[in-house]
């Protein structure tokens, strides 16, 4: 491999006082192929940390091995700590249900479950908890409010998710993944299948939740990343390239690669 | 080219155009031709019977040739009986194979798997018909009709539903191989539902915490439920209509009986068995009159079917 792109991510670290999440030489497999190459990198608690780069630059793999999605195919497989809170969420004796309890994901597609709207909502959250009636009707609201999806969804609660527009679906999801209440928010690739519209709603709607959630977004949009993140990673076949503050990446990126992504020059 | 033979050319080729649609159309149509000249000689073939007992042919017991009195009281309750007790065992076991195909078996075991279960729906049914009488019959009155006796037939309520000599062949035999046959159908019809479930979903479901079998029961289950519906409902097509593995081991009487261990008789096997020797008009068309039912049973099952599916889908909130 070029010698140039084995990033050094302490060079370009940026200074983050919270840690949510620390990934620490962590590599990914699928079979013999090696997708992500020793990452170093910190998620800020409560921002939001935006991964960028070309296709296969393993920035959705990244994503995929915090809630260890990948678990489900035989043949992948991760090496080295992603810490939250201090706990090493690679290791063996971490349940993958209550993982996933505390990190939510919304996907590229809106993913409606074929249920009503109210029973979407409901779903994840009758895996943990046991709600009242009335509860449960309060915090359907409460994640639909959160999404910014009450208002359109309010009347229609009975209906099926899948009766929403494509932008509604996804804010559904949205509203799903938080009504479980979790800490950590991945999006992988959010917007890429909705129109410019439901596009800037979806980024309005990050900007209010990371009040609650830290949030990890992968996007293939360079201008998404720069309007909604606050950190942002640029990866390049499976290295972090450079690590920094948003503003930093974008006007004043320490790497040429970067600079060369970023103008437009390559990728 | 010369001009002349290009048109003539052009001309063949539109009157063979018109020609093959007309031949498609008439090949569409035909199917319902058939279906009416099928219900309607049904019905004339019946006639004498309807005459003879109306309506009372379908809740009488009877069936006396000599004394030429005729009811479908029992092979109706065959038919039904053996039908359910099919699908109550093979709809579990059909959705654990595909779950297990889907979901959970390792890459390497899912061809050879799916293949076995596409053979075993290649059986003819003469073959299992052979099986049940002659290896499962026995076992099951040697080994599992006694315990059946025992533990389920001193039960109160449902006792009486399974006490009975163990003879090992009725109407409760009927309905295991009726299941055996079924389930490679109703299997390999929800293993490819469930494939065609998008990744997403899954993930989206999995991601959120849900277990596997969570996954497939709250998700996959209603994603594919039209497709599901209809393995089970091509599986109760065939457990309806199966003639000769029951005949070989339903015991083909015409008592009617409350033990599902007792010997019965379905539609399909008495008309199989009695055609044959039916003389005088009245008797054949009894037999044409059972025909008839079976039609019409059939019928209004996929109905109901199709009625459930509308009934899900308005539960769903996709109609409103």
């Amino acid at each position: 491999m070029n010698a140039e792109y084995t990033a050094n991510p302490k060079v370009t670290a940026p200074k983050i006082i919270a840690k949510k999440i620390i990934v620490r030489d962590l590599s990914f497999y699928y079979g013999d192929f090696c997708a992500l190459k020793n990452i170093n990198l910190s998620i800020a608690e409560k921002m939001v940390t935006a991964f960028i780069g070309p296709s296969g630059c393993g920035k959705s793999t990244l994503l995929r091995t915090f809630n260890r999605m990948y678990q489900l195919y035989p043949k992948q497989k991760a090496a080295g700590e992603i810490l939250l809170d201090g706990e090493n969420i690679l290791d063996k004796k971490q349940d993958l249900n209550t993982l996933r309890a505390k990190i939510g994901m919304v996907f590229q597609k809106p993913t409606p479950f074929p249920m009503s709207i109210y029973d979407n909502i409901a779903f994840g959250v009758k895996l943990y908890e046991r709600l009242s009636k009335n509860d449960m009707d309060e915090r359907v609201e409460w994640a639909l409010r959160k999404a910014a999806l009450w208002n359109e969804a309010k009347d229609i609660l009975r209906q099926s998710g899948t009766s929403l527009s494509g932008g509604q679906q996804q804010r559904l999801c949205i509203a799903r993944a938080i009504a479980v209440k979790p800490q950590v928010l991945l999006l992988d690739e959010p917007t890429s299948a909705l129109d410019p519209i439901s596009t800037a709603h979806i980024e309005k709607l990050i900007d209010e939740l990371k009040e609650d959630f830290t949030i990890v977004i992968v996007t293939h949009n360079m201008q998404q990343a720069a309007r909604v993140s606050d950190y942002t990673a640029y990866m390049y076949l499976g290295d972090l390239i450079e690590f920094g503050d948003t503003s930093v990446v974008f006007t004043n990126p320490k790497r040429k690669e970067t600079e060369d992504y970023i103008t437009g020059r390559f990728g | 080219m010369p001009t002349f033979l290009r048109e003539a050319s052009l001309k063949r080729h539109t009157i063979l155009d018109l020609l093959f649609r007309n031949l498609t159309r008439v090949s569409a149509f035909g199917v319902l031709v058939l279906l009416a000249a099928i219900i309607g000689s049904l019905i004339i073939g019946s006639m004498p019977t309807i005459r003879a007992f109306g309506f009372g042919f379908l809740v009488s017991p009877d069936w006396d040739p000599v004394g030429e009195r005729f009811g479908a009281l029992i092979p109706i309750i065959g038919t039904l009986v053996t039908s359910a007790i099919a699908l109550t065992i093979a709809i579990p076991v059909s959705f654990g194979i595909a779950l297990f195909l889907t979901e959970l078996s390792p890459r390497l075991l899912r061809r050879p798997l799916g293949i076995a279960i596409e053979l075993l729906a290649g059986i003819p049914s003469i073959i299992y018909g052979m099986w049940g009488l002659f290896v499962f019959a026995p076992l099951f009155a040697d080994h599992i009709e006694p315990w059946i006796n025992d533990h389920i037939g001193t039960m109160p309520y449902i006792g009486p539903f399974f006490s009975g000599p163990p003879m090992g062949i009725g109407m409760l035999t009927a309905g295991i191989i009726l299941a055996i046959m079924v389930i490679p159908f109703i299997a390999s019809v929800m293993r490819d539902v469930f494939e065609v479930v998008p990744t997403l979903l899954k993930e989206s479901a999995y991601g959120l915490g849900a277990t596997t079998w969570e996954v497939m029961w709250k998700v996959v289950l209603p994603y594919t439920r039209i497709g599901v519906v209809g393995g089970i409902m091509l599986g109760l097509g065939r457990a309806l209509g199966e003639t000769m593995a029951i005949t070989f081991v339903i015991g083909n009487s015409h008592e009617l009986s409350k033990s599902l261990l007792m010997p019965g008789n379905s539609i399909a096997s008495a008309l199989a068995n009695e055609f044959t020797e039916a003389y005088g008009d009245l008797y054949t068309s009894a037999l044409i009159e059972l025909g008839l039912i079976l039609f019409f049973i059939t019928f209004v099952v996929l109905s109901l079917a199709r009625y459930m599916l509308f009934k899900l889908g308005k539960r769903e909130g996709q109609v409103t």
